[in-house]
């Protein structure tokens, strides 16, 4: 016997370079803004300037006096046609229009409909609304007050501010572990308010025919089919004269989720005029009123044995949804997957209350590259164990490691009652304890305190549950969250794929072309991979939440296998062979022990169209609606090293190090794109993004000049390791990474910056970990210069 | 408070990636929406409308410019390459080539305006440090790589414009 590897074969693991950047190269993608129909109308949106007020009037008539104009749309007209309100992704209702009120800055009031954008915008300021302030509230504590204003007075029934309780775990046998804990560890902070702002903004050209009454909407959306469906209901239409067309995306990171005004007035706007209507949203438009992401304020604590066991762990939660429940999130869990808070360990007794609270702020709570809080959920326990180690005195890479869930644990249900897929938590820290060099930083730091200086070291050791999901569990406003793959091979071998998802950057033309190229020998550049247009592609329920290749990758490998079972019978009917005698080598049937008898799948597809055998369909496709057995569990231990200037309070990232493991690799040059960019996302969440507020609800963050988003100067360089646990359950092992480093990073900036100022006594620090901040934090430990 | 005068029109010329066009144009109307709407050269992005993002550059006399504040009659006598000017035929721009080879791009929205910076930059300094190129492209935004294959891209660039030269 030869000791020769045998050769690598198939295309899973292989970084192919990308389909899809032949066009964007060339300035020739096909973004929403780039749409342009004949007869084209532009449309603007005014908004309010108030964060609350009653609306006494609206005067559009000097608007619709403007040469140009063509129309001008309010909440009034809107409610005659029954379109004032529409649904969210939550079940709640959120204004299109307002009609009573204004309930956040930046809220719609008004639209013009015109001949030119140009002239579109000049109509807003001839537009005379009559605005009546009413008091503001701007933190969900203020707005569960007793003598708080009811923000939703327009709901029935609601006679508060409060939007949801949820809870999750046993909270007697977490008190019971509280009771017998030798030290308890209590984290009190809060994820502040922060915008996924892909660089495109939203918008939309709607184009209702007139003589047809087939409605063709182009929108900025990371869930056509689901959107579809929502059009279907808001606007009565019958859902087979609807055609939601979602073009390429500049960036969605769930902003491009939710169903927003401007899609629904265009929408309206060319039903009633009869020409197609384009609204592109400015930057302004989209920082004040779509879906932000996160504020949450977490309370927890962390039950602990002398030796440093977890033992139970607690957590109440308040999140702020603004003026409408609009998350976008599974309709069982009302404060997303928040309950993964036991995140990477072993911890026996777990409980979770969660409330959500009305506020004259923008609705949203989306997922921002995230799998429905389940960045708020990590970023949480990763704080607490960080400040339990140091509580306890020992080391936080040996705490942690002395926690989690081992090896042969898995499938591990969780106290909060997930159930863990796969993983190996130890071989990834220690990956990235050796590549940081993190015994010799330990050294270091000790080293830099005597000198007065300050170095930091933050680890996050993240579990996250992507990939929703089992429909068992998980559905969105009660479709239940499969999703799709239809595989057609064409006579001449070439292949087309289409998908219920929709790539905004992820590189699908790609990954999935791989897929099914590894299961059916087809290469990738064979293979066009249609998706965003639901009258061409399978019922799916989108791109977010680390989804697609967990559900559509999976139904991509199921339709390529159905797909090849069907061309076992096509080879064996033309190799006059018995199927049993058959089998698959790469990419052809060859009959057992006679290799020189073979078709390849090229000759099995135009045998398909040409040469079938009597009784058997013709043509060469298979379709497959996935539904999922369970989440599934990417993991990963990040390691950040800082340093901090005891005069300004600024902070220098030395260096990054991210260990992933997201099960198998289909095209690892994508991967790291996708971990690099998460890692990004999540230094700016820690560094700079913020949406905040003053007393009287103005947004402040509403353009880049004060949403600050890091650039190619602030941010790091990465390096990268990987550790490979295939899920179980998924057909080739992967597990989903779009959001793991956005999910894992931020907690490792802030413990880096903690753990340089934990020997003073520092533990709470909230993001963004401004210079002033950090200074602040200095001062009050006596470490400032 | 907007009247009905109708705005006073100017006639400019600019020479766009080579062509040379005489416009009638509003003073208000922006380079971006020039490009865009009446030369149908929709490469160039709009991404934030305040000069911070960069995703509207181009270049106006080999210099990047943030085409969404900055209006279509200050190109009147300039030349103005966009993103479509920067293949010559079907021979792409070693930075083209360098976002491709180095996964520079994922959502692609950026991309316009990275690669225009990087061709300033390569066109200025043909060798640039790391630290040289993330300050060149520090004007405009990327929401999705990172950077550090852009940077890789540069690099790519850099060293395959040497070699073809």
């Amino acid at each position: 016997m030869t000791a020769v590897e045998p050769e690598q074969k198939g295309w899973l693991g292989k970084s192919v370079k990308r389909k899809e950047d032949a066009r964007f190269i060339a300035g020739r993608g096909n973004y929403i803004e780039d749409i342009k129909l004949p007869n084209m109308l532009y449309m603007s949106i005014l908004r309010s300037p108030f964060a609350h007020a009653t609306i006494n009037s609206i005067d559009t008539s000097r608007a619709a006096e403007l040469p140009g104009v063509v129309a001008v749309v309010t909440g009034e007209l809107l409610a005659e046609h029954n379109l004032a309100w529409m649904p969210t992704l939550s079940g709640d209702t959120q204004a299109v229009l307002a009609t009573d009120k204004v309930r956040m800055q930046g809220q719609e009031v008004a639209c013009v409909v015109a001949e030119d954008p140009y002239i579109a915008h000049d109509a807003l300021e001839l537009i005379d609304v009559d605005y009546e302030p009413l008091p503001v509230i701007t933190t969900p504590q203020a707005a569960l007050e007793d003598t708080a204003p009811v923000i939703r007075d327009d709901k029935e029934g609601q006679a508060d501010n409060k939007v949801y309780q949820w809870e999750a775990g046993d909270a007697e046998a977490t008190e019971k572990a509280f009771a017998e804990a030798d030290k308890v560890v209590r984290l009190v902070t809060h994820y502040p308010r922060c915008h996924p702002a892909p660089l495109e903004c939203c918008g939309c050209v709607a184009d209702v025919n007139p003589v047809t009454g087939k409605a063709t909407i182009y929108m900025t959306s990371q869930a056509p089919h689901a959107h579809r469906t929502v059009f279907a209901l808001v606007a009565g239409l019958p859902e087979q004269n609807i055609q939601i067309i979602s073009p390429d995306i500049g960036g969605g990171f769930g902003n491009k989720v939710p169903v927003y005004p401007g899609y629904v007035v265009a929408t309206a706007a060319s039903l009633l005029l009869g020409r197609p209507v384009k609204w592109i949203e400015d930057r302004t438009g989209n920082l004040i009123s779509t879906g932000f992401a996160r504020d949450f304020y977490m309370d927890g604590e962390l039950a602990l044995k002398e030796d440093g066991t977890m033992t139970g762990l607690r957590v109440k939660m308040l999140s702020d949804q603004g003026y409408s429940f609009a998350d976008a999130q599974p309709s069982k869990f009302k404060a997303g997957l928040f309950h993964i808070v036991t995140g990477s360990y072993d911890i026996p007794a777990a409980h979770v209350v969660t409330e959500g609270a009305y506020t004259n702020k923008a609705p949203g709570g989306v997922a921002y590259r995230c799998s429905f809080r389940v960045t708020e959920a990590s970023y949480f326990i990763e704080r607490l164990v960080q400040n339990a180690a140091y509580e306890l005195g020992v080391d936080p890479a040996e705490f942690r490691r002395q926690n989690f869930i081992q090896p042969e644990q898995f499938p591990y249900t969780s106290a909060t009652g997930f159930e863990y897929d796969s993983g190996n938590y130890e071989a990834a820290l220690d990956q990235a304890l050796e590549r940081v060099g993190y015994k010799e930083l330990r050294e270091e730091q000790k080293q830099a305190r005597e000198e007065g200086r300050l170095l930091g070291i933050g680890l996050a050791s993240f579990t996250e549950v992507v990939g929703a999901g089992p429909s068992r569990n998980y559905d969105i406003l009660g479709i239940k969250m499969f999703d799709s793959a239809e595989l057609r091979v064409h006579p001449t071998g070439k292949a087309i794929l289409k998908l219920g998802v929709k790539s905004q950057g992820q590189g699908h033309e790609t990954t999935f072309a791989q897929i099914a190229a590894h299961e059916l020998g087809i290469p990738p550049e064979d293979i066009t991979v249609q998706e965003g247009d639901t009258d061409n592609t399978p019922y799916g329920l989108g791109t977010y939440a680390s989804r697609s290749t967990p559900t559509a990758g999976a139904a991509t490998v199921i339709a390529a296998r159905k797909v090849r079972e069907k061309a076992k019978k096509l080879a064996a009917h033309l190799l006059e062979a018995s199927e049993d005698d058959l089998e698959w080598a790469d990419d052809k049937f060859v009959v057992k022990g006679a290799p020189e008898r073979a078709k390849t799948i090229q000759e099995i597809a135009f045998a398909a169209y040409t040469d079938h055998p009597e009784g058997m369909e013709a043509g060469l496709e298979a379709t497959n609606y996935y539904d999922p057995p369970n989440m599934t569990y990417p993991f990963g231990t990040y390691a950040v090293v800082v340093e901090i200037d005891r005069g300004t309070g600024q902070w220098k990232v030395k260096k990054v190090v991210a260990v992933d493991d997201c099960g198998t690799r289909i095209n690892p040059m994508i991967v790291e794109g996708q971990i690099m960019g998460g890692l990004t996302e999540g230094f700016g969440t820690a560094a700079m993004e913020l949406i905040t507020f003053d007393e009287d609800g103005n947004c402040i963050g509403s353009n880049f000049m004060d949403y600050l988003l890091p650039t190619a100067w602030e941010t790091p360089a990465f390096e990268l390791g990987e550790t490979v646990t295939p899920s179980p359950h998924h057909p080739i092992g992967a597990k989903g990474v779009g959001e793991s480093a956005t999910v894992g990073s931020p907690a490792a900036f802030v413990n880096a910056v903690v753990d340089g100022l934990a020997h003073a006594g520092v533990r709470d620090l909230d993001m963004p970990l401004t210079p002033s901040k950090v200074w602040e934090a200095l001062d009050k430990a006596g470490l400032a210069e | 408070m907007i009247t009905e005068t109708k705005p006073t029109i100017h006639e400019i010329t600019a020479t766009v990636n080579g062509t040379e066009h005489s416009l009638a144009v509003e003073p208000r109307l922006l380079l971006v929406h020039l490009l865009r709407e009446k030369l149908a050269l929709t490469g160039t992005h709009v991404g934030c409308d305040t000069t911070n993002c960069g995703a509207c550059t181009v270049l106006v006399d080999g210099v990047p410019v943030k085409s969404c504040t900055y209006f279509a009659v200050q190109a009147n006598g300039k030349a103005v390459t966009t993103v479509e000017g920067l293949a010559d035929g079907a021979q792409l721009h070693p930075v083209q080539e360098g976002f491709k080879e180095e996964h520079g791009l994922q959502c692609g929205f950026c991309t316009p305006g990275m690669m225009l910076v990087s061709k300033a930059l390569l066109e200025e300094n043909p060798d640039p440090t790391e630290e040289e190129i993330r300050w060149a492209i520090s004007g405009n935004i990327c929401r999705c790589t990172g950077y550090q294959n852009i940077v890789k891209a540069v690099q790519w660039a850099a060293k395959n414009s040497k070699e073809a030269s």
